[in-house]
């Protein structure tokens, strides 16, 4: 096996209070507690242990990352190390005054969440009313700070027909960079799974109208799509490989090679405040579980594609077979492939559980 | 294309430590520059224009100056495409 390279991102959920209710959240079910949160010097020093390690990209994140009071405070500390710094956002707890200080901290690029492109219907998948109006605003008010925006939706059955109304809500808005990505299957989501579960048909449908808006706005705003998993044939490299582009870590300081790892029964992630960053990397059994090729069952194994999708997702063949060891089901040569078929034909009611 | 070039808002050009090489870093992407790009990128400033990078290029490498302002506008004109550069 090759060298370890060092990780290229890291993401900090830095909270998992949010005042939205969207059903398709990546967040677990089991939601951290605000008592349960890293301290501000905690994450300063995770934030300087990430440049020392090599990490390029910050993206602060949550729950609603300016839930966080410190915000500011974690964001200079990580701005001062070098980090290009991303905000992931929901909006709706930034007003012009705090927009601005995070702008003179140092903040890069702000990723504002859009749930539909009429408030109406945005308002209701976000269940929080309002929020789509505060959103409109913020997305003004990045461009007025001269930060860079990127729009980013989430699709689902409930607004994949609005597909084209919310890439022309991003252009309108100016953003640089749209990002849309259908629902991944883990925490809420996974809960609300049958009632978020689009048409086959509403899929290809979008992935027509994402591919000519691509070819339209070419030079002008990059679309990146993320394609639903469950209609796919070949699995993505989930994360870019177990450990081998990105880390993350949660509110309480557990450091994960993705945000759904802990729902893997029987792993242990160590936590920030037990061990260095690094060390946790290059040296803990679980990063080393699922790394590079030599965990692989067939047909991942003799597979020529192994270390394109490294296998796919740990989580998805988790929640589709039970054992987070097995080939990810959305591959057409996994043994375990029906169970994704009769996920997608398991569409139910659009009755959601809210995240809370 | 006479005005000077310039990287585009919230572009940064840094210097990668931990894997010996310069990168240009910009929402969601990092961009490894090769040493010619790096060379061309480092004299941007809003000033100078890319005759004015390309001769300085010339005088450093002592290569022909038309050759090499026909390479620094190439790889300007693939950033620009890309988001990372304004000409």
């Amino acid at each position: 096996m090759s060298a370890i390279p060092p990780p290229l991102g890291l993401l900090a959920e830095l909270t998992h209070r949010c005042p939205l209710g969207c059903p398709y959240c990546s967040n677990p079910l089991a939601l951290e507690k605000r008592g349960d949160e890293l301290d501000t010097a905690t994450w300063q020093r995770v934030m300087r242990e990430a440049a020392a390690l090599g990490v390029l990209q910050l993206h602060l994140s949550g729950g609603e990352p300016a839930a966080r009071r410190d915000l500011e405070d974690i964001l200079a500390t990580a701005a001062e190390e070098g980090l290009y710094t991303n905000l992931i956002t929901s909006g709706v707890l930034l007003d012009r005054a705090r927009l601005n200080g995070l702008a003179s901290a140092g903040l890069n690029h702000v990723q504002l969440s859009i749930q539909h492109a009429e408030a109406g219907a945005a308002d209701r998948i976000a269940h929080f009313q309002g929020a789509h109006a505060r959103k409109l605003a913020l997305a003004e008010q990045v461009r007025e700070a001269g930060l860079a925006l990127t729009i980013n939706a989430v699709l689902h059955r409930g607004n994949l027909d609005a597909v084209a109304a919310m890439i022309a809500l991003a252009e309108q808005l100016g953003a640089g960079r749209l990002e849309i990505a259908h629902a991944q299957y883990h925490g809420w989501a996974l809960r609300n799974r049958a009632a978020l579960m689009p048409e086959p048909a509403q899929v290809e449908e979008s992935r027509r109208i994402v591919a000519e808006a691509r070819q339209r706005l070419e030079g002008r705003m990059v679309i990146d799509f993320v394609a639903p998993d469950y209609h796919a044939s070949r699995p993505k490299a989930c994360m870019g490989g177990w450990g081998q582009r990105f880390l993350n870590v949660s509110p309480g300081g557990a450091v994960l090679p993705c945000h759904a790892a802990e729902t893997i029964p029987g792993m242990r992630f160590e936590r920030v405040t037990e061990r260095g960053l690094a060390d946790i990397w290059y040296g803990s059994a679980a990063f080393s579980r699922f790394r590079g090729t030599g965990w692989m069952p067939e047909p991942c194994r003799s597979c020529e594609r192994r270390e394109i999708d490294w296998g796919g997702c740990r989580c998805q063949a988790l929640a589709l077979t039970g054992d987070a060891a097995r080939t990810d089901p959305v591959c057409a040569l996994s043994p375990d492939h029906g169970s994704v078929l009769d996920a997608i034909a398991e569409r139910a009611g659009d009755a959601v559980a809210w995240r809370r | 294309m006479s005005a000077a070039p310039s990287l585009a808002p919230q572009v940064r050009l840094r210097h990668d430590a931990a894997r010996g090489q310069w990168v240009l870093l910009a929402p969601e992407r990092v961009v490894v520059l090769d040493e010619v790009a790096h060379a061309i990128l480092s004299r941007l400033d809003g000033r100078t224009t890319i005759d004015g990078i390309a001769a300085a290029l010339a005088r450093e490498y002592e290569a022909p100056p038309a050759e090499i302002a026909a390479d620094v506008r190439e790889a300007l004109e693939d950033l620009h495409r890309k988001g990372l550069v304004r000409l």
